[in-house]
């Protein structure tokens, strides 16, 4: 680590500092199984897993979002805005070129009361702290799309099984081409669902996961194929949202147009609304700032509303250099009831000065 | 310097190694006494026979420690990242064949598919309270699968052996395992999900991409090829 990144990381901290953030630090050892139940298996691919005699299985900080959110869970501050520098550690399995420990500097506010005010709040102290580089700021927004499959008038079995894979785009994809009839469900359920005694090959039941559970999904199986198919017009409004890649002005536009036919997303899409006024309040010019219904949705899944994130113009081989977004999702799981709306970013400093040095 | 061919150390695999080398003209043998680990190579020069665990055998090429390799391709996928860029195969040698696949009680009527996996995992994550968990020693295999095909709220458990039996057991809820002809999972109330063929094994002859290779080298590698017609 030189010299010159911490510098680059000392001057990004106080361009947060200066937003109103309070210097916060957490630990580089993490508890593994609470970040497995939160992020999945995987987790396992991305952190080096390291183990405690006495504590067990340990990760070494893959990203500061579980530690910054439990500290916060305990202090309780509302609003509460925390800055935070230090490395996190990535293994990687495919590219060697990659850092597999660097530096980060992050944002993040927790506020329940005005989340398109914080939003841009995040964006244009990340935004304002990464002026003259030569970066483009993309944009997206999971609540609309969560909406949207909310209000698919169809059975909540399916609204459920679609948005648990709104992060995982393929699955996504087959299970709204299932639900709307356009794939036909495998052969052996139907044979199944057809069966008199769907039992009758089961033999004993072996391990945790009883009979009645599987009776119950059985049920929920039966349920499914007796409800009607989501319908075309609703399948073309999804991919059509999907689709919405434009400038922000326009992009409001275009999802307004399909908010006349799907007006479950209207309150999402006034949001969206307030969060570019918001935005332009704090001298961001939204005319130029891309907009992607379909942003975010690769990431680890706990981004549910707003996602941004820079990338380098014209060095594709780069990660990008700040990314970030609303995870209330995250924190209703980690605060066990208790919501805490949150949002935030993190900068690579080491990235920064990459282009800075280029420039 | 002699090129360095590693073979597995024991059993069928050794066995069959050694025959298949026989058949077309090489000679593999074990040097002095049955318990010894060390090899000879008769009907071509400048091969140096090393036998190893053939779990390691993929390590040892990605280091250049030895220059040629058989093993189960299962194990290189598993044990080497990137393993395509870090050794070559030279021949699939068609023995050794074994399933890589995901396995589920056959209580479970209403799991076929990987579809239905994943909505079952989701359901026992909501009724138990932890991810359903999938005993396996192919951790890398396994997740790149399920992450491709989509599957979520699972977790991996380490089994490195007798992993038929962990269901039962109640240590895990399904399992990942290589299997030739299936008769282990059915004994144990287990059946193969229809679209979970993770990979395909077979033993296989590697070339690591890394060892230094000298003129000498370079001409036994292909006059071996030659020999095995490959």
């Amino acid at each position: 680590m030189t010299t010159a990144i911490k510098d680059e990381a000392l001057r990004l901290t106080d361009a947060f500092v200066a937003a109103g953030a309070m210097p916060v630090e957490t630990d580089i050892l993490l508890p593994a199984d609470t970040l497995l139940d939160l992020y999945g298996e995987d987790v396992r691919g991305r952190a080096y897993v390291t183990t405690d005699p006495l504590r067990g299985e340990m990760m070494l900080r893959p990203d500061f979002t579980l530690p910054i959110v439990q500290m916060h869970m305990v202090s309780r501050a509302d609003p509460a805005r925390y800055t935070y520098a230090g490395p996190v550690f990535r293994k990687q399995e495919y590219d060697e070129t990659r850092a597999n420990e660097f530096l980060q500097v992050g944002f993040e506010i927790f506020d329940g009361k005005k989340p398109c005010a914080a939003d841009a709040d995040v964006f244009a102290a990340i935004s304002g702290a990464l002026k003259g580089l030569p970066l483009r700021a993309s944009t997206g927004d999971l609540g609309v799309l969560t909406a949207a499959v909310q209000g698919l008038r169809t059975t909540d079995a399916c609204k459920a099984a679609l948005t648990r894979h709104i992060w995982r785009p393929r699955r996504f994809r087959a299970l709204l081409d299932r639900f709307g009839g356009r794939t036909p469900p495998p052969p052996s359920r139907v044979a199944l669902l057809a069966s008199q005694d769907p039992f009758v090959d089961a033999g004993p039941a072996v391990g945790l996961r009883s009979r009645e559970e599987v009776e119950a999904r059985l049920d929920v199986l039966r349920a499914d194929a007796a409800a009607a198919p989501i319908s075309s017009e609703e399948l073309a409004l999804i991919d059509g949202l999907l689709n919405v890649r434009e400038k922000s002005p326009y992009a409001l536009s275009a999802l307004r147009d399909i908010a006349v036919d799907m007006p479950a997303i209207g309150p999402a899409v006034s949001t969206l609304d307030a969060r570019l006024d918001a935005l332009t309040k704090r001298g961001i010019d939204v005319d130029t700032l891309d907009f992607e219904a379909s942003y975010g949705r690769t990431s680890l899944e706990y981004y549910d509303g707003f996602v941004f994130g820079f990338a380098a113009i014209d060095r594709p081989d780069l990660p990008p250099v700040a990314t970030g977004g609303r995870y209330d999702a995250l924190t209703a799981v980690l605060g066990q009831g208790s919501a805490v709306p949150a949002v935030g970013g993190v900068v690579r400093p080491d990235l920064c000065l990459a282009l800075k040095g280029a420039a | 310097m002699m090129l360095k061919l590693g073979v597995p150390s024991k059993g069928r695999l050794m066995e069959k190694t050694f025959s298949w080398f026989g058949d077309r003209g090489v000679t593999l043998r074990k040097a002095g006494s049955e318990r010894e680990y060390s090899g000879a190579v008769d009907g071509i020069e400048g091969i140096e026979l090393v036998l190893l665990s053939a779990g390691e055998i993929p390590r040892e090429l990605a280091a250049g420690r030895i220059h040629l390799g058989v093993t189960g391709s299962d194990l290189v996928r598993e044990k080497l990242a990137n393993w395509d860029v870090r050794v070559t195969e030279v021949a699939l040698m068609g023995f050794g064949g074994a399933d890589l696949i995901i396995a589920v009680p056959q209580s479970w009527v209403d799991v076929d598919t990987l579809d239905d996996l994943d909505a079952a995992a989701a359901a026992f994550r909501a009724k138990h309270g932890f991810r359903m968990r999938i005993a396996t020693k192919y951790h890398r295999l396994v997740r790149e699968f399920l992450r491709e095909n989509g599957v979520a709220d699972y977790q991996l458990v380490d089994s490195q052996g007798a992993t038929e039996g962990v269901v039962k057991n109640e240590t895990a809820e399904a399992i990942a395992d290589i299997t030739s002809t299936g008769e282990t999972l059915r004994a144990n109330g287990l059946k193969i999900i229809s679209d979970g063929l993770i990979h395909p094994s077979q033993a296989t002859l590697f070339c690591g991409r890394k060892a230094d290779w000298n003129d000498s080298q370079r001409a036994t590698f292909k006059a071996l090829q030659s020999r095995l017609g490959v």
